[in-house]
């Protein structure tokens, strides 16, 4: 069965359309790479996905039932999102943030404190722990907000079905943070989480996602396997820009490189 | 530190629950006649025999109803203003910006100036009370109806509607002056400046039972309000029901305000200065912040009744003048320290 499954969606939260016609489905386990040029619909989307925009038309499934019907308790354990820009003025500690993922789910203090070392651990913000949320530098908040999304459907136990949704989740982050982001999503895919992965970093899509989207002006301009979507014309066409896709010499994914 | 912030936050619940008798306890002994603690105590235990001795009478009659009041309505005052900061997501944020303080300063004003020279006595303080709890709700549901669409509530909206409010509210209060007699002028401004005299069992018992609502209330919230502080699309995708939490929120707070406002006049800076100390020591977590800066709003305002009532003795200040001149430079001293406690 599909964990997500979207047929025709469109949304015009604003009163202009600012989604049309996206289609795709998601198993288990998968992981979708959505890509676009800035304004193109990526984190509109990712919104819609997790509620925060309603659909005007076309269907949103999430496990088989309409995402609308699901309550808003019992969605907030199926599903987390890490959303791009994050304003918290308070002075919650690094913890304390990170704690907040867990909001949902009743699943007692012991074994929250579980998963916050482990999703610490996986996205290095254990030495950050006890610092001030607002004194951290950008990309230390970045990982932060990482962290409490991704604690919010870190162990399979949590629910059925789990679905992640990361906007730009490695724009701030250095090169290591974001090898650490790759390895997080490959970790959370394997046991089962499915995963929607907005970014600019086409190298890392083509490498770890089942399939890519490629967003244009609130259309769905491409979608299938990163062999399909990734080539010099379709980066012509929506970027702009000539580019050389060759293949990776390990793993064969297809390599974009700049001309 | 998580950890050590629960225990931080668990002891500062236990003193504030201790100093909350104390300086009650104070507030019975200290006033213009010194009875010191130990006659206090005696004349508090004899209140329920109705003996007629001096003491008796001062503690049953005047100071304990009186401290009693400072007590609820600083606690309304300190939980109100945590609460709307958390919706406002803005540690400075207070309840007077959303509009409730001036609509119910307009209220008690045109109460004053239209029932003039009746306004004696309980019934004259009551008429007061009504129109200061209704200017303040019908404030703050002018404010939410003009920030409220189906995109949800915008806060920024909301904070300017109330600073329109409070503009509106001011040049009304200005007109009603202008054609007011001497008189009625002194009774708005001293009313305005706040005062817990009058205090009796009566207006005690009412305050208690907003009080109660309040504070029985608000905690509720506290996971949501932590969960609101991320962000709105962050807090709904935590599972928050957001429309509701902000709903339930603003009118318990404009419950609140209008109640202590009409009780006791404008009493700045509780609900400001409050919270912000609470959660400098303890960090934002509403579960503890709520309840510590009840007990800490109340602790705060019987301290400071007790400086208006013997200051100046026989004469009384408006305790709004007190807690002003306590609150703006402790508040201004934080300003100025803020970003050692990441406050940007």
């Amino acid at each position: 069965m599909n964990v997500l499954s979207l047929n025709s969606v469109c949304a015009a939260p604003y009163g202009s359309p600012l989604l049309q016609d996206i289609s795709f489905n998601l198993k288990a386990g998968q992981v979708l790479g959505l890509m676009g040029p800035n304004g193109a619909g990526k984190s509109s989307l990712l919104h819609c996905i997790a509620g925060g925009i309603p659909c005007t038309s076309g269907e949103l499934y999430l496990n088989g039932t309409p995402l609308k019907d699901w309550p808003l308790l019992v969605r907030a354990r199926a599903l987390a999102m890490q959303v791009q820009s994050a304003a918290l003025n308070f002075p919650f500690t690094v913890e304390e943030v990170i704690l907040l993922g867990r909001t949902p789910h009743a699943s007692g203090n012991l074994c929250d404190k579980e998963v916050l070392q482990e999703v610490m651990t996986a996205t290095d913000t254990t030495e950050l722990r006890h610092r001030p949320y607002t004194q951290l530098s950008g990309g230390e908040k970045q990982r932060v907000q990482l962290a409490r999304a991704v604690a919010q459907v870190w162990r399979e136990e949590d629910a059925p079905t789990r679905l992640l949704l990361l906007d730009e989740p490695n724009s701030a982050l250095d090169l290591s943070h974001q090898r650490m982001v790759l390895d997080l999503v490959a970790t959370l895919a394997k046991t089962g989480c499915t995963i929607i992965l907005a970014t600019h970093d086409f190298n890392l899509l083509s490498a770890h996602a089942n399939q890519l989207l490629v967003m244009h002006q609130g259309t769905q301009h491409s979608y299938g396997t990163p062999e399909e979507v990734l080539t010099p014309t379709m980066f012509q066409r929506i970027f702009n820009v000539s580019v050389l896709v060759q293949r990776h010499p390990e793993n064969n994914s297809p390599l974009v490189v700049h001309v | 530190m998580i950890i050590g912030r629960e225990i931080t936050a668990k002891r500062l619940l236990v003193i504030l629950l201790l100093l909350l008798p104390l300086s009650l306890l104070g507030a019975l002994a200290w006033g213009s006649v010194s009875l010191g603690l130990e006659e206090s105590l005696q004349a508090l235990t004899q209140l329920l025999q109705q003996s007629g001795d001096r003491a008796s009478v001062i503690i049953g009659q005047i100071r304990l109803p009186r401290a009693l009041l400072a007590a609820i309505v600083g606690a309304m005052l300190g939980i109100s203003g945590a609460a709307m900061q958390g919706i406002f997501r803005n540690p400075l944020a207070d309840p007077s910006l959303i509009g409730v303080t001036a609509g119910a300063s307009l209220g008690a004003s045109i109460m004053i100036a239209s029932a003039g020279s009746w306004i004696t006595g309980l019934g004259g303080l009551g008429l007061i009370s009504v129109g200061a709890f209704v200017g303040g709700m019908l404030a703050v549901i002018i404010v939410y109806r003009l920030a409220n669409s189906e995109q949800g509530t915008s806060v920024a909206t909301m904070l300017l509607a109330g600073i329109a409010i409070t503009a509106l509210a001011g040049a009304m209060n200005s007109i009603l002056e202008l054609f007011s007699s001497n008189e009625i002028l002194r009774r708005i401004s001293l009313w305005r400046m706040g005062g817990l005299d009058g205090a009796d069992y009566q207006r005690v018992t009412a305050a208690l039972a907003v009080c109660l609502l309040v504070v029985l209330t608000l905690p509720r919230y506290a996971t949501a309000l932590n969960a609101l502080l991320l962000g709105e699309s962050e807090a709904r995708y935590l599972g928050v029901d957001v429309e509701k939490t902000k709903t339930w929120i603003v009118v318990v707070v404009a419950v609140a305000v209008g109640t202590s406002v009409a009780l006791a006049g404008t009493i700045a800076f509780i609900g400001l200065v409050i919270p912000h100390i609470v959660r400098l020591l303890i960090g934002p977590d509403h579960r503890y912040l709520l309840p510590a800066s009840a007990l800490a709003g109340a602790i705060l305002l019987v301290c400071a009744d007790i400086v208006a009532r013997t200051v100046i003795a026989p004469t009384e200040l408006p305790v709004g003048i007190v807690t002003a001149c306590i609150g703006v430079p402790f508040f201004i001293s934080l300003l100025h320290r803020r970003s050692d406690y990441g406050m940007q």
